[in-house]
């Protein structure tokens, strides 16, 4: 490559540098506030007058700062009870999910086990084919589990896109000599598995532990048709409050301010309930945002 | 692993004829050649494992040795049921999601049926009496059928031309910002939505386009009541649905981008090429197996389309666009209990999503030897 060459390309290249470096910065930024602002919007619109906020003055700081909002939301009997039922589901379903995931992945990692390809087969056929809504509700049905905190997950089955990822982890980044020394040592498949398989597999297992918090936490179709309204999740207790708006009876008779006021306060739920139902979930996964890539590339790169 | 094989093999030859020399050459060779095709053969491997292709229990180097070496020499390998005898602990942690996945998944496959009967629950679901076409044709016949099959295929089509460009080009900026503290802040931000529920979502969308001081009407200074227009319904859920994962989606590539071998970038800085130059020539080849993947993949879940927000965001005023198939199973299956109906549309449904999974299967086998199902 000669001097010509050089400059005929900085010619082509148009930009510089610099300016190349402004111009990525400027489109991060854009990203940037794209993503974030429209969560920033409601964050402020919690603390304001919902009167403010529809008439335009909350565009970046609070209007008549108050708390009002999340005292109503903590006053309503549904919400902190769909909150204690999201809470409950989502640690129960998480261990359960987890459980699974482990339960079929381990197996499938080990090398010489017998019916492995069948074993596999067996479960990802489910992952491309499925009975379909209502046959799988005739049979939640039929087990008689309507109604009961096993309607949230066991209908899932198997989550086998994870446990596959979670396989390609053990084979792959744990040593297999390390599990060949533990079995001449004369270690079973069982110590393997618990003393050896689930320590050395911390970051995958913190990426799953989080894939199914979300999917739990964030799932109200489940509850839809399978629970009673006592048993609902926060997200489907929110539907009334987001979708339908409707205020509810317990909220009417706190008011005594007639319809304006009652107005008023199932706007501010509205704002204050968004942020109460999606913040555990926007506060956890920083942390483990490091080892998303790995869960999702975990099949993918290792070579 | 493989390696720790390969000795056990040639000592077992070793002992066994005389010809040491001849074997230890032929191992070393061996090891040459094993090492060669690793290398080789990881980009194939990484196709095939995006896939949750079942390869790795016999990949890698493991299979060539076995292919290799094993015809001509056969290590003498434990009987079956000495291998199921020594493998009961594995079975017992397979036993529990095996039950499980018998009944909820392959129970409702079994129930599947029930779409050609009319379903008695009192006489089960064999004994109830066939009735062959007999749902298929009463959804066929509904007076919203067409308008149904359109709303599904648009809205995923739609999706998948709008919101599959997005990440690529997010990550292609991202992977050239060299101002590391603000790429980690961007990257950590536009994760956030793929971890909010659809509910809330869907409130959130409530909230900015309503007529009466919402976000965008505010904004645009109108006063349009965005959920009752039914031109609008496909633009609010797609842009809604790019908001939400486009970040998400940058993962893997921004993953595949990070691995491109950093001397590629300083031998194009030599050479006077421009950022642009670089993801042009550098950046978006490396990234091109993985974007073709990623499109085989969307287009096998065309008909998956996500029924929840299309239902949390339908009024009565916009189902000529947000009417889809799998409302029509919600409602019909669950919420007037035609079961029969309901497992009728869900087949249909599922019969064009396989159709669509097998032809995008055969010409990714045409593009590269990838094969996922």
């Amino acid at each position: 490559m000669s001097v010509l060459s050089r400059r005929k390309q900085g010619e082509l290249g148009g930009f510089s540098d610099r300016t190349s470096d402004i111009i990525l910065i400027i489109i991060s930024v854009i990203i940037l506030l794209i993503v974030a602002y429209p969560l920033y919007y409601i964050l402020v619109a919690s603390f304001s007058d919902p009167y403010d906020v529809y008439a335009g003055k909350t565009f970046l700081l609070p209007s008549q700062a108050t708390l009002d909002g999340y005292k109503a939301v903590f006053a309503e009997q549904n919400i902190v009870r769909g909150y204690g039922n999201s809470i409950l589901y989502t640690v129960v379903g998480t261990i359960y999910s987890v459980a699974l995931i482990y339960l079929v992945a381990y197996p499938l990692s080990v090398p010489d086990l017998p019916f492995k390809k069948i074993i596999s087969i067996f479960f990802i056929i489910t992952m491309y084919f499925g009975g379909g809504l209502i046959p799988t509700y005739l049979i939640v049905q039929k087990t008689g589990i309507m109604q009961t905190i096993w309607a949230m997950f066991l209908p899932g089955g198997v989550a086998v896109s994870n446990a596959i990822i979670a396989r390609n982890y053990f084979e792959n980044s744990i040593p297999g000599a390390l599990k060949e020394a533990a079995g001449i040592d004369g270690a079973s498949h069982f110590r393997i598995f618990f003393s050896m398989i689930i320590p050395l597999s911390t970051p995958i297992l913190s990426v799953m532990v989080v894939f199914s918090m979300v999917a739990y936490w964030n799932d109200w179709f489940t509850a839809l048709i399978y629970m009673t309204n006592e048993q609902a999740p926060l997200p489907l207790v929110l539907r009334n409050i987001l979708i339908k708006s409707s205020a509810s009876a317990s909220q009417a008779s706190m008011i005594s301010g007639g319809y304006a006021e009652l107005n008023k306060m199932t706007e501010m739920i509205k704002f204050a309930s968004i942020i109460v139902a999606a913040a555990p979930m926007l506060i956890i996964y920083p942390f483990v945002q490091k080892y998303f890539e790995k869960g999702l590339m975990a099949g993918a790169v290792k070579g | 692993m493989v390696k720790h094989k390969f000795i056990l093999l040639s000592k077992h030859q070793m002992e066994g004829i005389g010809w040491t020399t001849k074997r230890k050459l032929f191992t070393i060779f061996l090891k040459i050649r094993l090492t060669f095709f690793q290398t080789c053969g990881i980009l194939y491997l990484k196709v095939h494992e995006t896939f949750h292709e079942d390869k790795s229990s016999q990949g890698k180097g493991g299979m060539l040795v076995t292919s290799t070496v094993a015809p001509r020499r056969r290590v003498r390998r434990k009987s079956l049921a000495r291998r199921i005898a020594d493998n009961w602990q594995p079975y017992v942690l397979l036993l529990i999601p095996v039950v499980i996945t018998i009944v909820y998944k392959y129970g409702p496959m079994y129930g599947i049926q029930i779409a050609f009967r009319n379903y008695n629950p009192g006489l089960g679901i064999t004994q109830s009496p066939w009735v062959g076409w007999k749902w298929f044709e009463r959804f066929f016949r509904a007076p919203t059928f067409e308008r149904m099959l359109w709303n599904t295929v648009l809205l995923s089509l739609y999706g998948l031309l709008w919101s599959f460009p997005v990440p690529i080009i997010m990550s292609l900026a991202l992977n050239q910002l060299r101002f590391k503290k603000l790429k980690r802040t961007v990257q950590t931000v536009i994760y956030a939505p793929h971890f909010i529920s659809t509910m809330v979502i869907c409130g959130m969308l409530r909230i900015f386009l309503s007529p009466s001081g919402g976000l965008i009407n505010l904004i645009a200074g109108t006063k349009i009541d965005f959920l009752t227009e039914a031109g609008a319904f496909r633009t609010i859920y797609i842009a809604s649905s790019i908001w939400q994962e486009a970040g998400w989606g940058t993962i893997i590539y921004l993953a595949t981008l990070s691995s491109i071998d950093a001397s590629l970038y300083e031998a194009a800085k030599v050479d006077g090429a421009s950022v642009f130059q670089r993801i042009l020539h550098i950046d978006i080849p490396c990234l091109l197996p993985m974007i073709i993947l990623q499109l085989i993949m969307s287009v096998s879940g065309l008909m998956s389309v996500g029924f929840e927000k299309a239902y949390l965001l339908q009024t009565d005023l916009n189902r000529a666009t947000s009417d889809i198939i799998a409302i029509y199973v919600y409602e019909q299956g669950i919420v007037s209990a035609k079961y029969e109906l309901g497992t009728a549309v869900g087949l249909f449904n599922t019969a064009i999503n396989i159709v669509l999974l097998l032809m995008v299967n055969r010409i990714a086998k045409k593009y590269g030897e990838v094969n996922f199902v």
